[in-house]
């Protein structure tokens, strides 16, 4: 018997609408419309200046650590605003752009990376997961979310995010099988931002691309130039439309760049050049849109001082509310808490000074010591 | 009520919460067409139709990370693994993200889920299919381990289970599968999670057992019995987390004397556990030191060797002489 080819060889697809000066390939014009390029580049801008204000707020030792985001913020805020209220948003760790795009309040953000579970809890009415942390684990919840969404006849489309390194764990590839084979409304967004901490992407993948993975477990995968907003829209747009309309998955691999910390507990000095950061800020999606939208008269006079001027806000109601309760540990462990978690409870109660929970009844009184039986009797 | 042993006493309490409640699903491998490997799933798939009963691809870490998306969703899916010995490759899922959900989100999404599983020994079975891992999960906060020892509870607690707001790992000795068959009501019959059962009441020393060894343990009091006329009180755990600390405790003040007996191995085990509760409960009732009967503190044996390493009738007898003679 020859050999016979079974399926031709692919191609991926790479997309880029704005060039790193900020000029439109007007033939891929996303048409979006100016309100909604605006609203686009004070969401990009004020995730910028929130990151920042955050990095300094760390460095003073008035938060804990954290992932910043700095350079991916067209990869998140394109994406994103392609969804509606009703999707859902399933985040990573690095996320901190399309989580305020959802409408995380930056007292809830700045209160989780002060290390209270409170500042994760989604709002009833909002659809989004929170933070998660080991790295690709939140992949599969996507598609559990999305097989959930067609079960019930929800048209919502599911969007999740992970990033390069995410790549490279069993959950990614599960994930990926799972959408294929359930053919479910799920949006896979890799923000391929070069680096897993010190892990360069050749290390990671020995892939051409990561988009091309989707390829194997039968969905489209497409390629964009993450640090530009209106590719990372258009390729959103279409791969959410495809999901809305029953036609299944699509991994959108956002090339992009993380041009600060992993976390900051990280020196990224140790292992890359600041040559090649020096050129990936040339590639700034930020400069790159407001030049465009100079370009189109959409740019808004004092937008950074707005937008400055509303973190500066936030960040001071967040410190002026005091610490949440530290009994509050015990009041979401379970639905259906265990007895010996109440004595626990009202153990700590106690050493806080609190009264403890009520007792019922008198506790019973053991035999004294020493009375032992001998047997038989 | 039928005579059912206790894959179909089981197989019942599937069918009735998933007649009683839409969002119930079942996912697995093999649990769709084929009705699971011990066929606990059988004539689901015809009932309900597959995007009820789910023939996932051989992923574990699929399996439950697609679940807890459900479960966050507001479905409740029934998971089944198809040995608890394969669950490693969904450990992280399990103890990362179902067991933590409801924390992380302090209280706006939780995981009502069970995550069924085979266990245990005495099948003659390969390495992965014969061990005994309750321990992990209850040690872990956010989840409830159970175990049923019989047809007629293993039906109720499964129905429990898969009501309860919270997780529920749900462990089925093999060993007991097709052992006996019990009378189970044709309505349905819930029992209460955390609850252990006094299997039978007896005034001398307390013989703690779940699963396959609650038989190991009611054989052994009857040689007690005869042999010796010791009145051995056995209680049947049902739920390993949360451990019914009260129930122990009172068996213990009254008897005075303890045996724990697992399958799993002893360093660690639940049994350090259930000594632990019972020395914070009932110090003072103590006659004797509490006897630990459990499987020794290697790996995997190899099923020929499998009897030498299982706690039996042999042994449970000798600990408890011991500890009545102490």
């Amino acid at each position: 018997m020859p050999r016979t080819i079974i399926e031709p060889q692919f191609t991926i697809e790479h997309l880029s609408i704005l060039d790193s000066e900020g000029n439109l390939d007007s033939a891929l014009d996303p048409a979006i419309p100016p309100e909604e390029l605006k609203r686009l580049y004070r969401a990009m801008l004020l995730a910028r200046r929130f990151d920042e204000r955050m990095l300094r707020l760390q460095r003073q030792g008035r938060i804990g650590t954290f992932a910043p985001i700095k350079g991916q913020e067209a990869a998140q805020i394109g994406s994103v605003a392609t969804l509606r209220r009703t999707d859902w948003m399933v985040p990573s760790f690095r996320e901190t752009a399309s989580m305020l795009w959802r409408g995380w309040p930056m007292e809830k953000i700045l209160l989780f990376f002060s290390g209270y579970l409170e500042g994760g809890r989604p709002e009833p009415d909002q659809r989004d997961l929170p933070i998660c942390i080991p790295v690709a684990t939140q992949v599969p919840h996507a598609v559990g979310l999305a097989y959930a969404a067609q079960y019930r006849g929800d048209d919502a489309v599911v969007m999740a995010y992970c990033g390069d390194g995410a790549t490279s764990e069993g959950d990614f590839h599960e994930a990926m099988n799972f959408a294929g084979v359930w053919h479910v409304p799920v949006v896979f967004i890799v923000q391929n931002n070069q680096w897993a901490i010190s892990i360069p992407l050749k290390k990671q993948t020995h892939s051409r691309t990561i988009a091309q993975k989707a390829l194997a477990y039968g969905f489209p995968g497409l390629q964009v130039d993450g640090n530009d907003v209106l590719a990372v829209y258009a390729a959103s747009r279409e791969a959410t439309e495809r999901a809305r309309r029953g036609d299944g998955p699509t991994l959108v691999e956002c090339v992009t760049y993380r041009l600060g910390v992993h976390t900051t507990s990280d020196d990224p000095t140790k292992y890359r050049s600041s040559e090649e950061v020096a050129a990936w800020e040339r590639k700034d999606p930020l400069t790159r849109f407001r030049a465009y939208l100079e370009q189109r008269s959409l740019l808004e006079p004092g937008l950074e001082e707005a937008v400055d001027a509303e973190i500066a806000g936030h960040v001071q109601a967040f410190e002026a509310a005091g610490p949440p309760d530290p009994l509050a540990m015990f009041d979401h462990a379970y639905g259906n808490p265990p007895a010996a978690l109440a004595a626990q409870r009202a153990e700590m109660a106690a050493r806080l000074g609190r009264a403890p929970q009520p007792e019922t009844g008198a506790p019973p009184s053991p035999p004294m010591r020493g009375q032992r039986r001998a047997w038989p009797s | 009520m039928a005579k059912l042993n206790m894959v179909k006493a089981l197989n019942l309490a599937l069918l009735q919460e998933m007649e009683r409640d839409p969002d119930v699903l079942v996912i697995g491998e093999d649990v769709g067409v084929d009705g699971g490997v011990f066929r606990v799933t059988e004539d689901l798939h015809r009932k309900f139709g597959g995007t009820r009963v789910m023939d996932s691809p051989l992923a574990e870490a699929g399996i439950i990370g697609a679940s807890v998306g459900m479960a966050l969703y507001g479905l409740k899916p029934i998971c089944e693994i198809q040995f608890s010995g394969f669950a490693f490759q969904c450990f992280h899922q399990i103890e990362n993200h179902v067991a933590r959900y409801r924390m992380r989100t302090q209280g706006r999404f939780g995981c009502q889920m069970v995550v069924r599983m085979p266990f245990g020994g005495g099948v003659r079975a390969l390495e992965h299919h014969s061990e005994s891992e309750e321990q992990f999960y209850a040690h872990i906060p956010g989840l409830k381990m159970v175990i049923p020892s019989g047809p007629r509870n293993a039906r109720a607690l499964l129905a429990a289970a898969i009501r309860d707001p919270d997780p529920v790992i749900f462990f089925e000795a093999k060993a007991l599968y097709h052992a006996a068959k019990e009378d189970v009501p044709d309505e349905i019959e819930t029992m209460e999670i955390g609850r252990a059962h006094v299997d039978r009441p007896g005034a001398d020393l307390t013989l703690v057992a779940y699963g396959a060894m609650v038989r190991v343990a009611r054989e052994a009091a009857d040689r007690l019995k005869e042999e010796d006329g010791a009145e051995i009180e056995i209680v049947d755990l049902l739920t390993i987390s949360p451990l019914d600390r009260e129930t122990l405790t009172a068996s213990v003040r009254k008897t005075g004397r303890a045996v724990v007996v697992h399958e799993a191995p002893k360093s660690f085990g639940p049994g350090a556990e259930i000594a632990a509760s019972i020395m914070e409960g009932a110090f003072l009732s103590l006659e004797a030191p509490i006897h630990r009967v459990t499987a020794h503190d290697v790996p995997f044996v190899g099923f020929a060797r499998e009897r030498a390493n299982l706690p039996d009738v042999a042994r449970v007898v000798d600990a408890c002489r011991e500890t009545l003679s102490f």
